[in-house]
């Protein structure tokens, strides 16, 4: 259950930069998830729910993006089927991560400033 | 001021970030690095579930190595005890408990603050075993040079298919309990093949920490990592002045280079 720290990183770095921007409120948080990120999205949901009372966040949405992982060989670029061994069966590379799969990214803040 | 009709009300902002959540722990891992480097330290991080063997790999690890003339040292994790540390310090290395509480995982910040007081850099190689947790220690990073998964012939040939965040970032795997496998029904193989589909690049090895079957092996892979290391010349063996404000401030000797920021 990381989800927890993680929400705090997350409500620590959307207040400093509401103070850089001297903000009212902030309205809207945008995230992205990989699916390989080792976060549960609906965990972080119900983590981000409980501790924006009392924040700056208490009012903003958390509108998270999942992202599926995929794999492609980084030689021709055909991916991976889903649950495969992760080496091309043309190329017998290793194969590479998309970018995104493993993605945890704060990615956008919607904030009221005056 | 609302720009469009400056009507004077407060207008609505995007903030483009993109920006990792984990940034604050990766600055962190990337400040430790710097001084395991520094001091010619091979930092290790040990992953597995509760019970994989983790201790046990390590204490066999001592007893393993001992003809190479290593100094090795350890931090061990524990929610409520430190009973690990005190194994490890039974089996001749230097060991100092981290007592996480409530926390799932190490981070970079709380193996920072372990490390002060305590002689790490007197270590050839060293260890520090992470709270036994599958899940939530795979994506902290704390420095290390390399990340090593334990997992035990007892846990369930698809372990990894079913934590493959946690393997994907393994660089070595360590297959332990090996010499439970005449009692169990397991399959070397599958544990092979589910690697492969959660490792782009995996490598295993098949150990027991009671017989030392297969020690030898992972011992080897040490000898490697720490050949990559280089060795901290006598003119960089400085005194370090460590003031740690709550921003991480840092004062190092005249001439010494640093890859982080302050």
């Amino acid at each position: 259950m990381h989800e927890y720290s993680l929400v705090e990183s997350l409500l620590r770095r959307v207040e400093e930069e509401a103070r850089r921007h001297g903000a009212l409120a902030i309205h809207k948080l945008t995230m992205r998830v990989g699916e390989l990120s080792g976060v549960e999205a609906e965990l972080l949901q119900t983590a981000y729910d409980t501790f924006r009372a009392g924040s700056i966040c208490a009012n903003a949405e958390l509108v998270i993006t999942r992202i599926p992982a995929t794999w492609v060989c980084p030689q021709c670029k055909e991916p991976i089927a889903r649950g495969g061994v992760l080496v091309c069966p043309t190329c017998d590379v290793p194969a590479q991560l998309d970018e995104g799969s493993d993605a945890l990214t704060l990615d956008g803040i919607e904030m009221e400033v005056p | 001021m609302c720009t469009t009709c400056g009507c004077g009300d407060p207008e609505l902002v995007p903030v483009e970030l993109h920006e990792k959540i984990l940034a604050g722990n990766d600055r962190a891992a990337r400040h430790n690095r710097a001084h395991f480097l520094e001091s010619g330290v091979l930092a290790l991080n040990i992953m597995g579930s509760p019970g994989s063997g983790k201790t046990g790999v390590l204490e066999a690890t001592a007893k393993a190595a001992a003809g190479k003339g290593w100094r090795l040292g350890a931090v061990s994790a524990d929610l409520a005890t430190d009973n690990d540390a005190r194994r490890l310090e039974r089996a001749g290395i230097p060991s100092r408990a981290i007592t996480t509480g409530q926390a799932c995982h190490l981070d970079a910040e709380l193996v920072h603050r372990s490390l002060h007081g305590f002689p790490w850099q007197a270590s050839d190689v060293f260890f520090i075993e992470n709270v036994g947790n599958l899940v939530c220690p795979a994506i902290y990073d704390l420095g290390q040079a390399a990340n090593v998964v334990v997992l035990s012939v007892t846990e369930g040939e698809d372990k990894p298919l079913k934590y493959p965040v946690m393997f994907k970032t393994a660089d070595l795997v360590l297959i332990t309990k090996c010499d439970l496998i005449p009692h169990l029904e397991v399959d070397l193989t599958r544990i092979h093949d589910a690697l492969a589909r959660v490792m782009p690049r995996p490598k295993a090895f098949e150990v027991s920490a009671r017989t030392g079957a297969g020690m030898d092996r992972w011992i080897g892979w040490l000898d490697e990592l720490r050949a990559r290391i280089p060795r901290p010349a006598e003119a960089r063996v400085h005194t370090h002045t460590h003031a740690h404000g709550p921003h991480g401030a840092h004062s190092h000797g005249p001439g010494e280079p640093h890859d982080h920021d302050h």
